[in-house]
């Protein structure tokens, strides 16, 4: 009887013979019948390792041994009897849902006799029953992710691996798919769960956590969270603004990890420190550790501590009138409403987050805001110009970072400086010294050559945010800017943020991670196109909890959602 | 690698063909590059791309005017081929060639009655034509010396010298009795359809495959590396055939092209070149796994070759050595030889044969190539 599970002896992987490794010397059990997260940040090795397991790569060293079978010797045996899901969900999207089921149920050879009730089962418990002859390509991205799942798991695989399922989906997608996974599994299935969301592996039976392609944790999520205990605070009774508490307080060596929380900050100190001094000045309470908090223990805490660039940045004049005001924005595209009448104004110096579903109109809302759609009704009026009438005059004045960094993968790091401050109207002598100060500010002269997409990610992050503030812009626009990157990046360009704003600039935000939606001052929810709620981080768990112990930022988003939904209902019933 | 090719499942095999022919009639770009993009260029090689000449400017200078000449000059103007201007100056003529306005020029110089009329006559005309296009100054120059002679032979049986030729030359255009370029260009446009279909469109969905990552999927199931190919060869197998057969239609009946040879024989010839640049189709996806790169190599691999060097266009026995060294590694070039045999000739099995035997060769051969380079891994 061959053993169950996956097992991974001195793994390695190298692509490119003069490059650094994808993943070196992983040594690990993957147990059967358990849940196995792989977290990491983009770029650590993640999608190679199980691709390893899938037997679709061959390690350089080392072995993958997947419930007995080789992977270098005995792929067939493997694919027998493996579910698996890349990233995109593996789905033909100009297959019809049911299609796509038939097609995966023919290839695994499930008999046409029982193909029938193996997808009345699956229809019926992803709600696709309804779509069943809708293209793929036309589902939203939790259908499709649903539907990939159900590709996966036809017939009953042993292992499962799932690579980044969740990547740029909603809490309340996320929630359905964990739940999916955990009924649909019998027992003894082996699942590989990757994902760059913490408090996703932080649910996982044990967890693989990886970096820079080494592995630096493996066991069980909780005994990381563990190594914390005590040593995590929170406070809300401090003097002074948070944004300015906060810096000073990260200025502190003792202190490793300090994050704003709604009204809150929160902090992780370093082992063994003495904090008496700390504690009776910030009237700092004890808090419940996170895998997260374990996590950048892990890594050593926070890298950066101050901003440079805000630093370096003049203060912005105070405006008389509000930076954004949306009034009534409305767009439609054929009969479907994307947005209907989103109002809302945002004040100088705030940091304004947008939270919603994939598909809610988030995105379609925000490029109306920055110019780049143009509304159907409702006019977008941003540093008091209608943007409709004064398009131009307003995008010098903007600073725009969309997803994924929007950088030129094949442009050097210095050709795409000069690019962005092109485009955004620099030129001559400014041009030239504004390209110097952020080479400086960044520390961006050991890549100067490089090519923008062979940069490690925290310096891609650096690269986009110095193309976006490099002409001093009085609004900066990002669209979900830290996605698939590691905390420890996410935590510097925070830490910029805060710096940016304390010095006038306001900025507008759109994130599916609940932390970030806590550093806002404002964060509004939209969903189905309509803006459902509006309010600090705080005020928004407060209406949904009472006078009861505050709910999480995730618990709040969906409640609202939950209610709108049931609100609407009735009124449909009522009308 | 023949354990890949060992029990193909027909349940898989099947399941794939259907998936594909979803996607071939969904996908408008497919139908596009199967349907629309054959029956335009024929229109276009039918109609607008001529290879004959016509309405060819040309200049005559004459310095004197003399009756004997003007029959000279009427058969210039009573040519379909020219569109002639007549001047007495020189310059005004001289100057139209070097502005690109005429293709060449006639002169017949001040002196020529003079000279013809000598007891020796030894009158002279000039021929200048615009070397930067040689096809059309050779044929000028050709049709000079042609209505020289003629005009000359007349002008001697009118002088009651009847002129017996030993020897007449009777032209006769054979297989393509009216020189119309079309009849070339049609069957051997046929060729350059096939290497879209078979090369460009299958690398190209392939490679789509990757980018969306279903390829990744599929690779993980238990399907075997000959289902794959049989999933994709079937399918695009057919759509080819089917748009060879609207070529041929929009070929005979739009254009006239006769088929002189035999369907089957036709049917079967395009068969096997199908199956070639399939074969070749495969094995840049081998390679190429993005849209771009499978695009780029399709052209420069298959279709500019197909397009330069089959014989399709440019004469082949006119290229310089080396290039026609390389026209042999053309697949194309054997299956052109063929179209235009079988649509104007006939069937001339041993010619066809021999050219099957090259097309299949090298159809063996990427096959070989295909089956030993895929493998279902991701590197």
């Amino acid at each position: 009887m061959a053993t169950k599970g996956i097992i991974l002896e001195n793994l390695s992987k190298t692509f490119d013979p003069k490059g650094p490794p994808a993943l070196s010397d992983i040594n690990a059990i993957i147990k059967p019948g358990k849940i196995t997260g792989i977290a990491g940040p983009d770029g650590a090795g993640k999608t190679t390792l199980l691709r390893l397991m899938t037997g679709l790569l061959l390690p350089t060293q080392g072995k993958v041994i997947v419930n007995g079978f080789d992977t270098t010797k005995n792929p067939e045996a493997i694919h027998n009897s493996l579910g698996y899901m890349p990233q995109k969900f593996g789905l033909y999207e100009d297959l019809t849902v049911m299609e796509n089921l038939t097609l995966y149920a023919e290839l695994r050879g499930i008999s046409k006799h029982d193909e029938k009730p193996i997808f009345d089962h699956f229809l019926q418990f992803t709600n696709l029953i309804k779509f069943k002859n809708r293209l793929a390509g036309k589902l939203s991205g939790g259908m499709k992710q649903k539907l990939g799942l159900a590709c996966a798991l036809l017939k009953e695989p042993e292992i499962l691996i799932l690579d980044e399922p969740s990547v740029g989906v909603d809490p309340i997608s996320r929630q359905e798919l964990w739940s999916m996974v955990k009924e649909m599994i019998s027992h003894g299935t082996t699942v590989v769960w990757s994902t760059s969301y913490l408090d996703e592996a932080a649910l996982c039976d044990e967890v693989l956590v990886l970096d820079e392609s080494k592995l630096i944790y493996n066991g069980i999520p909780q005994d990381l969270t563990k190594q914390v205990k005590g040593r995590v605070f929170e406070t809300s009774h401090y003097s002074g603004e948070k944004r300015k508490v906060l810096q000073n307080v990260l200025q502190d060596t003792r202190v490793i990890d300090g994050l704003i929380k709604g009204d809150g900050i929160r902090l992780v100190t370093k082992k063994g420190a003495t904090l008496t001094d700390l504690k009776s000045k910030l009237k700092l309470q004890p808090a419940t550790p996170i895998f997260e908090d374990g996590f950048i223990d892990l890594l050593g805490g926070i890298k950066e501590r101050k901003s440079v660039l805000a630093e370096l940045l003049e203060q912005l004049p105070v405006s008389k009138t509000d930076p954004i005001k949306a009034e009534k924005l409305t767009k439609k595209f054929g009969d479907f409403t994307a947005a209907r009448d989103v109002s809302f104004i945002i004040k100088q110096g705030e940091i304004f987050g947008f939270l919603g579903p994939n598909g809610a109109g988030k995105s379609t809302t925000f490029k109306m805001l920055c110019g780049l759609l143009t509304p159907t009704m409702g006019r977008a009026i941003v540093l008091g110009y209608d943007l409709q009438h004064f398009p131009s005059l307003v995008r010098s004045r903007i600073g725009y970072m969309a997803q994924k960094f929007s950088l030129y993968g094949n442009l050097s790091v210095l050709q795409n400086l000069n690019f962005f401050s092109g485009i955004y109207g620099l030129q001559g002598k400014v041009k030239k010294e504004a390209i110097e100060e952020m080479i400086e500010i960044f520390g961006l002269t050991p890549y100067l050559s490089e090519s923008a997409e062979t940069l490690p990610l925290g310096y891609k992050q650096r690269l986009a945010l110095a193309c976006a503030v490099m002409h001093r812009p009085d609004i900066l626009f990002l669209d979900e800017p830290t996605s698939g990157v590691d905390p420890l990046t996410r935590r510097e360009f925070w830490l910029h943020l805060n710096g940016l704003v304390q010095k006038g600039m306001t900025i507008m935000v759109t994130t599916h991670f609940m932390d970030e939606a806590e550093y806002c001052d404002r964060i509004c929810l939209i969903y189905a196109g309509n803006l459902i709620a509006l309010g600090t981080p705080d005020e928004l768990k407060r209406s949904i909890s009472g006078k009861g112990p505050m709910p999480t930022l995730e618990t709040t988003f969906i409640k609202l959602i939950e209610e709108y939904q049931n609100s609407e209902a009735n009124n449909e019933l009522s009308a | 690698m023949n354990l890949a090719l060992r029990g193909l499942s027909l349940r898989r095999v099947w399941g794939l063909i259907k998936k594909e022919s979803y996607q071939i009639v969904r996908d408008p770009s497919s139908l596009i590059i199967a349907f629309v993009l054959p029956a335009m260029l024929l229109f276009l090689f039918g109609t607008a791309v001529s290879l004959d000449i016509t309405n060819l400017k040309v200049g005559i200078v004459l310095e004197e005017t003399n009756p004997d000449v003007n029959l000279f000059v009427e058969s210039f103007t009573n040519s379909p081929y020219f569109d002639v201007t007549i001047s007495r100056d020189r310059h005004k003529i001289e100057k139209m060639v070097l502005e690109g306005e005429l293709r060449g020029m006639v002169v017949v110089p001040g002196q020529f009655d003079r000279d013809l009329n000598k007891a020796t006559p030894d009158a002279k005309i000039q021929v200048i034509t615009d070397g930067s296009e040689t096809n059309t100054a050779s044929f000028l120059q050709n049709y000079v010396t042609g209505a020289w002679s003629n005009w000359l032979n007349q002008r001697e049986a009118q002088d009651g010298m009847v002129f017996n030729p030993p020897i007449e030359i009777v032209d006769r255009i054979w297989y393509n009795e009216d020189a119309n370029s079309h009849f070339y260009l049609l069957p051997g446009s046929i060729a350059i359809i096939m290497t879209l279909i078979g090369t460009l469109l299958t690398s190209l969905v392939i490679a789509r495959e990757w980018e969306r990552g279903t390829m990744e999927a599929l690779m993980a199931t238990p399907v075997s590396i000959g289902e794959i190919i049989c999933g994709k060869i079937i399918p695009y197998f057919t759509l080819g055939m089917c748009s060879m057969i609207l070529c041929v239609i929009i070929t005979v009946i739009g254009f006239g092209v006769p088929l002189r040879g035999s369907v089957w024989l036709l049917m079967l010839v395009s068969a096997l070149y199908l199956g070639t640049a399939l074969s070749m189709g495969l094995l840049i996806s081998t390679v190429a796994h993005n849209q771009f790169v499978a695009s780029q190599i399709s052209l420069y691999v298959a279709y500019l070759p197909s397009f330069l060097l089959s014989g399709f266009i440019f004469e082949i026995s006119s290229m310089p050595i080396i290039l026609r060294g390389i026209t042999y590694f053309i697949p194309a070039r054997y299956f052109v030889n063929n179209l235009q045999t079988l649509f104007l000739t006939g069937d001339v099995f041993k010619l066809i044969f021999m050219n099957c035997l090259w097309v299949g060769l090298f159809g063996i051969v990427l096959m070989y190539l295909v089956v030993k380079r895929v493998r279902k891994r991701l590197d």
